[in-house]
């Protein structure tokens, strides 16, 4: 009896200094979270107050957090300045060839690595992750000449071929391929479903959220790439957005503006991307590094 | 027999599907691991006919400042790692609270991660002008009375591509540590609550040492992206890594021999020395995990 009075004191005492911290705690989180989130897209909104204004304002000191007149000139301008729809479109072809690839090559290398336990079939999968782990020295030098043996010297396909197949994604989607139960494919079997069949309509729309995850993220890495553009192609005219964007902010220094705007411009469409598939984004990414 | 046959089918279909997967692989991933280390070795470059040089390369980067300035810049960017992994799980500590508009500030905490490093380069490279918002900030709350040109002081520059890094970096990192927190048993925390434990005994008793494996994981993998840090500072420095120097890097400074200079096989050498500390690090990150973090699971 005394035992239990016990318990019930502390468990009231615990109450109430949680129903305190109800309190409390959000009186503190509140203003430190939204500081996080100022540093954290500080940058971004600078930039964007920094396009909206007009040219005598952008140097002022001391800076004009919210531009006074607001114009959507440079926005336009930018338009006019660099051919920035080709090198949208430009962008767009590279990232679905390249997503598209990806998605291909790599849905059929895990299938088999997954579900058929053919001879020599583990030697094969640890010799394909072991890559992840091996220093890749001169990667970028040897595709490189490779590109150039194939005669893909100035192409979107020398361009899009050597991460047209990624190892982890291999990895991340031959483990969702292994945890569908055998009696799906085992029924689709008996029902006379032939090898591809049962691949394609059986096994592939059950690993949805991985392919998801993976077609996630290989936007995100086609969409964002830099370097690679760079070096395989010798006519600027074929760029995607990145190398042509630092391109422009090389040449184009002197006016602030019109490299905020379109930067800005070339980050909206995986900022929407983003914040449409958001939870799939986060799960996805929790999940990969999860394994 | 039947049976034997049907097998027999079903691994060809598993040939069928693996070959082009593999052809690709064989060419793009694993020629060049295994051409890549003669290809140090070598004198290949646009110039001369291409020879078996021996050490020469490594000889040749021994005596190179550049070489040695460009390790040492990459060896201290290491210093990211601790400061990101810092922050990033203050922050998933912060939206592991069950509060209103928590989504939204996971997301927003995101969008670094998602846009292009280009994008991020370019912000930052305006908020470290001179008539930029950090000079601005400095001076309204005066800790500096002049400008400073951040990106043109060799003292400042790298430190300023870190910025970039960690603030890039946060929200992937706070992302994995969120995953961690959720899956630890809130029962524990629970628990050290009624026996009297704060706020702070019970992040620094239960928390973090249950998020160890997690830790030990995003330290590996920001410690190899610190060496193998590239577009921040291309973008920002371009590949010589100005001001003189000041960003130049091992990655930049293999790009530039390379793909500027067009010499090949000193280049492959130079990315043979950064592959080796990689390796060095990992090997010793494991070691001591080993001992330490991961021993709580095992």
């Amino acid at each position: 009896m005394n035992e239990a009075a016990l318990t019930a004191a502390s468990r009231r005492t615990a109450g109430k200094t949680r129903s305190a911290k109800k309190i409390i705690a959000p009186l503190l989180l509140y203003p430190l979270l939204l500081l996080t989130a100022l540093v954290c897209l500080g940058p971004f909104l600078w930039l964007l107050s920094t396009a909206l204004k007009t040219g005598d304002n952008v140097y002022a000191f001391p800076p004009q957090f919210i531009p006074n007149p607001i114009t959507f000139d440079n926005f336009i301008e930018v338009f006019n300045i660099m051919p920035l729809w080709h090198y949208i479109g430009n962008t767009v072809y590279m990232t679905a060839l390249g997503v598209g690839l990806n998605l291909l090559f790599c849905t059929i290398t895990a299938y088999p690595l997954a579900r058929i336990s053919f001879p020599g079939r583990n030697f094969l999968f640890y010799t394909i992750v072991s890559t992840m782990i091996l220093p890749n020295a001169a990667g970028m030098i040897v595709n490189f000449i490779l590109i150039n043996k194939f005669g893909l010297y100035n192409t979107m396909l020398g361009v899009v071929l050597p991460s047209a197949i990624s190892v982890f994604n291999i990895f991340l989607l031959r483990q969702a391929f292994i945890t569908i139960p055998n009696d799906m494919e085992h029924s689709a079997r008996v029902d006379g479903a032939g090898e591809f069949r049962i691949f394609l309509v059986i096994m592939l729309p059950m690993i949805r959220p991985a392919v998801a995850t993976v077609l996630i993220f290989d936007f995100m890495a086609f969409w964002n790439s830099l370097i690679w553009p760079v070096i395989v192609f010798d006519d600027q005219n074929k760029y995607p957005l990145g190398p042509a964007l630092q391109y422009l902010n090389g040449t184009l220094a002197y006016n602030f503006p019109y490299i905020a705007a379109g930067t800005i411009i070339s980050i909206l469409p995986i900022i929407v991307i983003f914040l449409i598939l958001q939870k799939q984004f986060i799960n996805g990414m929790v999940g990969a590094v999860k394994g | 027999m039947a049976a034997s046959k049907e097998m027999r089918r079903r691994y060809r279909f598993a040939y069928l599907l693996l070959t082009p997967g593999v052809i690709l692989l064989l060419v793009f991933t694993f020629y060049p691991i295994i051409y890549g280390l003669p290809l140090a070795f070598t004198n290949y470059s646009a110039v001369d006919t291409t020879k078996w040089v021996g050490l020469k390369n490594f000889d040749k980067a021994f005596h190179d400042p550049d070489f040695w300035i460009s390790l040492k810049n990459s060896l201290l960017y290491v210093i990211v790692v601790p400061v990101i992994q810092l922050i990033s799980i203050l922050m998933a500590i912060m939206v592991n609270n069950k509060l209103r508009f928590v989504n939204f500030f996971r997301v927003a905490y995101f969008v670094p991660v998602v846009t292009s490093m280009v994008a991020a380069a370019i912000a930052w490279k305006w908020v470290f002008e001179e008539q930029g918002i950090l000079n601005y900030f400095l001076q309204t709350l005066g800790i500096i009375s002049n400008p400073i040109s951040f990106m043109a002081e060799p003292e400042l520059a790298l430190y300023g591509v870190m910025c970039v890094t960690v603030w890039k970096g946060l929200g992937y990192y706070m992302m994995i540590y969120l995953a961690g927190l959720q899956s630890i048993p809130s029962e524990l925390q629970e628990a050290a609550k009624i026996d009297g434990a704060g706020w702070l005994q019970v992040v620094w008793r239960i928390t973090i040492p249950l998020l160890m494996p997690f830790v030990l994981l995003c330290s590996l993998m920001s410690v190899m992206g610190a060496i193998r840090v590239f577009d921040e500072i291309f973008v920002m420095h371009g590949p010589k890594g100005d001001p003189v120097s000041s960003t130049l890097v091992t990655s930049v400074y293999t790009y530039k021999l390379a793909f500027q200079d067009f010499n090949f096989g000193y280049s492959a050498a130079v990315g043979l020395v950064v592959s080796l500390l990689i390796m060095i690090f990992t090997i010793l990150l494991f070691r001591y995990t080993r001992k330490g973090g991961l021993s709580y699971y095992e």
